[in-house]
């Protein structure tokens, strides 16, 4: 007799343990979440302000006056030579923090999870943002996580948040170059943009070269001390060493000269950048910043930079000039000057 | 870089300015023919470093300047087309056509991809069958062979989904249209050093001959443009119009035989219209009949199509060296790097947009 036959013999199949993939179930608030939730996040993130598991989370922080940054990041493909989208959301964030000369206190984190992702994948994200926060000794003390259903977004995506406590002594800001200021560069240029082209599908060349996605705190706080008279800290991210220039150039209402063969580009990047006809300048970095410091203490901050692995590479790339205001001018090597413009919109690859 | 660092070298190139300068008994007027060479002049300033001696023209060698606005507007139609996959190299993707670019196509939901190769382009129509993957085949005749090649290929790997937009035009016959033009003011040719080593450079040299101009191939180093310069100026003092090679170790006189004979097997001269400058004899390249299935205009059914240029926009003017970019009124008014009206604003190394931030530069009182 067969097991079907006996009406007493029949059984509901248990459903399927979550398996590999998140599902729109992750997202539902129910069981499903809390797993995720518990088995993912918490291991890695593990904090007292976290465990609260409040609705919100309550920190303390010291008297005075607080620098928020809020970034959300995109980036595909989602792991890259050097990082992965979740360390780099941390290091965005802090070092947004960091260019006011604040001290980080605190990060929050929202995920958009696209129904589908391998959850070791997400896990590998969790674990490089997690690192990332306790490298920079700050914790990630609130959090929040969405699914969305496959195709509405690509793979995945991470807000953060950070907060920061300002240092009364350490006032940066983009409005505050001087002429007369020198402009450093706390290390090589263009390496996340071209780490993250090189990655991407499609691009069919061999590459080594890793993004430079690191805390800049570390350089902060040695310039804290070594150049307290820091004018103006600023990483250049989207739109590269050129697009922050620009910016500052405006803020300021100053002119600034660069000269074209003090650029730091690493020999692997500027092949890249050559083979592909993209310019250095527009290219994204994660570890590097520009710091315009009177020339007073251009030489101290200098050393105090080469001190650390991450700014053992700094170099003085120009000045802060009163003449050609808002703009910003390239020495070249043959002693002849161009205009460093901002793009309207993305660096295309030239044809020719 | 080994094999491009001594053609960048700042002592070498300084030696060489000083030697033109001193050999220049007039100021010459050169054009270089290339985009390429244009993007080095403008952007170590070696017009600059020669003001006085040497006037440069930045002339119609850039495909994506002078690709026509019919075409343009083609590839916005096509690109708009739900089973297509627009693929075109990157710098196209902002040229503006009659109404639109092919960036804004792609916000309104059209499917635009930049590849490196055409070979790419083919690669990606094999792992989407269900999809038409065209590409945009423009340039000169550096980047026939490549797309000849794609063709070829998707030939005998029997793709039947991918199709080439050509927009491909040649040299001689544009050198030939500035010289012939009656107020032409070139005096000389720095003739593209990859379009020779394609195609060697022996279709020149009937043209020095003829209208009497030094005709000098160049590479596209800061060494080598100025070589070339150099080699220029020279004839030009001596009375001379030969064509000489700058560009030794990539071109040899008849150029690279396989890739020619590629090119023409895939493609067959035609009648093309440049941007601005207007329609050029026998001066393009066009999908030969045999490979007529792997034209997307005969599949898109958009062969037909012709578009006037807008009237105000006088790139041919400026291309052909008759005008500067400021002499133009639309310059830096109706058209601005951030809405372009022609080509030659569009990328940051075109001549009316490197005019228009050297202008504003000398307003902010920087240069005298």
């Amino acid at each position: 007799m067969s097991e079907a036959a006996n009406p007493a013999a029949l059984r509901c199949p248990a459903p399927l343990d979550p398996t590999d993939r998140v599902q729109l179930g992750h997202g539902s608030g129910g069981r499903l979440s809390a797993q995720l939730v518990a088995r993912h996040f918490l291991p890695h993130f593990d904090n007292p302000a976290l465990a609260q598991l409040g609705d919100a989370s309550i920190v303390r922080v010291a008297a005075g006056e607080v620098a928020i940054s809020t970034d959300s990041f995109v980036v595909q493909p989602i792991e890259f030579p050097g990082g992965n989208i979740g360390s780099l959301a941390v290091h965005g964030t802090l070092n947004d923090v960091a260019m006011m000369g604040a001290r980080a206190v605190c990060l929050t984190a929202g995920f958009v999870l696209e129904e589908g992702l391998s959850l070791a994948v997400l896990d590998r994200v969790i674990a490089a943002m997690a690192g990332a926060a306790r490298d920079a000794g700050v914790p990630i003390v609130a959090g929040d996580t969405k699914v969305v259903e496959r195709g509405k977004a690509d793979g995945l995506y991470i807000n953060t948040t950070g907060l920061g406590l300002i240092d009364p002594g350490f006032r940066p800001a983009p409005s505050r170059a001087r002429p007369g200021d020198a402009i450093l560069v706390t290390g090589q240029i263009a390496r996340h943009g071209m780490a993250i082209m090189a990655a991407r599908e499609g691009l069919s060349f061999e590459s080594a070269i890793t993004s430079d996605s690191a805390s800049l705190a570390p350089l902060v706080d040695l310039l804290r001390t070594a150049a307290p008279d820091v004018h103006v800290l600023r990483d250049p991210t989207r739109g590269g060493v050129a697009s922050a220039l620009n910016e500052i150039a405006a803020s300021s209402d100053v002119g600034i000269e660069i000269d074209e063969p003090a650029l730091p580009v690493p020999e692997d990047v500027r092949a890249a950048c050559e083979m592909l006809g993209l310019d250095p300048l527009y290219v994204a970095n994660e570890g590097v910043m520009v710091v315009f410091v009177p020339e007073a203490q251009a030489d101290d901050a200098l050393g105090a930079l080469r001190t650390h692995p991450l700014g053992a590479a700094a170099v003085r790339l120009g000045r802060v000039v009163a003449a050609h205001p808002r703009i910003v001018a390239l020495r070249t090597a043959l002693g002849s000057t161009r205009v460093v413009d901002v793009l309207p919109g993305d660096q295309l690859p030239r044809i020719c | 870089m080994k094999y491009l660092s001594e053609y960048r070298d700042a002592d070498i190139a300084r030696t060489l300015i000083a030697r033109i300068r001193a050999r220049a008994t007039r100021c010459w007027t050169l054009m270089e023919v290339c985009g390429g060479q244009t993007h080095t002049i403008v952007r170590q300033g070696l017009d600059e470093l020669l003001e006085g001696a040497v006037e440069m023209i930045h002339g119609p060698g850039c495909p994506v300047c002078v690709t026509p606005l019919e075409q343009i507007d083609k590839a916005l139609a096509i690109a708009a087309r739900p089973e297509v996959i627009f693929t075109s190299f990157g710098d196209m993707l902002r040229v503006p056509g009659s109404e639109c670019d092919l960036q804004q196509v792609r916000a309104r939901g059209g499917n635009v991809k930049v590849v490196y190769s055409p070979l790419d382009a083919l690669a990606l129509a094999q792992r989407h069958p269900d999809k038409q993957v065209v590409f945009f085949a423009v340039g000169f005749e550096t980047t026939a062979p490549a797309n000849a090649m794609a063709v070829h290929r998707a030939r005998a790997l029997g793709v039947t989904n991918f199709t080439v937009l050509v927009s491909h035009v040649t040299v001689p016959p544009a050198i030939t249209a500035i010289l012939e033009a009656p107020d032409n003011r070139v005096q000389g040719f720095l003739a593209a050093g990859h379009v020779c080593a394609v195609m060697g450079y022996t279709e020149y040299e009937p043209i020095a001959e003829k209208y009497k101009v030094p005709i000098v191939v160049t590479g596209f180093e800061p060494v080598d443009i100025l070589e070339g310069i150099s080699l220029a100026v020279h004839q030009l003092e001596e009375g001379r119009h030969a064509v000489e090679n700058q560009y030794v170790r990539s071109v040899r006189r008849a150029g690279t035989e396989p890739a020619r004979a590629l090119v023409s097997q895939v493609f067959e001269l035609a009648d093309r219209q440049w941007r601005g400058i207007g329609e050029i004899p026998m001066s393009g390249l066009q999908l030969r009949e045999e490979f007529a299935e792997f034209d997307a205009e005969r599949r898109f059914g958009v062969a037909g199509m012709t578009v006037t240029e807008p009237a105000a926009c006088r790139a041919g003017d400026v291309l052909t060296g008759r005008i500067k970019p400021p002499q133009c009124a639309a310059f830096g008014t109706a058209c601005t790097p951030e809405r372009p009206l022609g080509a030659p604003m569009v990328s940051t190394e075109g001549a009316c947009s490197a005019y228009h931030n050297l202008a504003r530069y000398r307003t902010a009182g920087a240069a005298s």
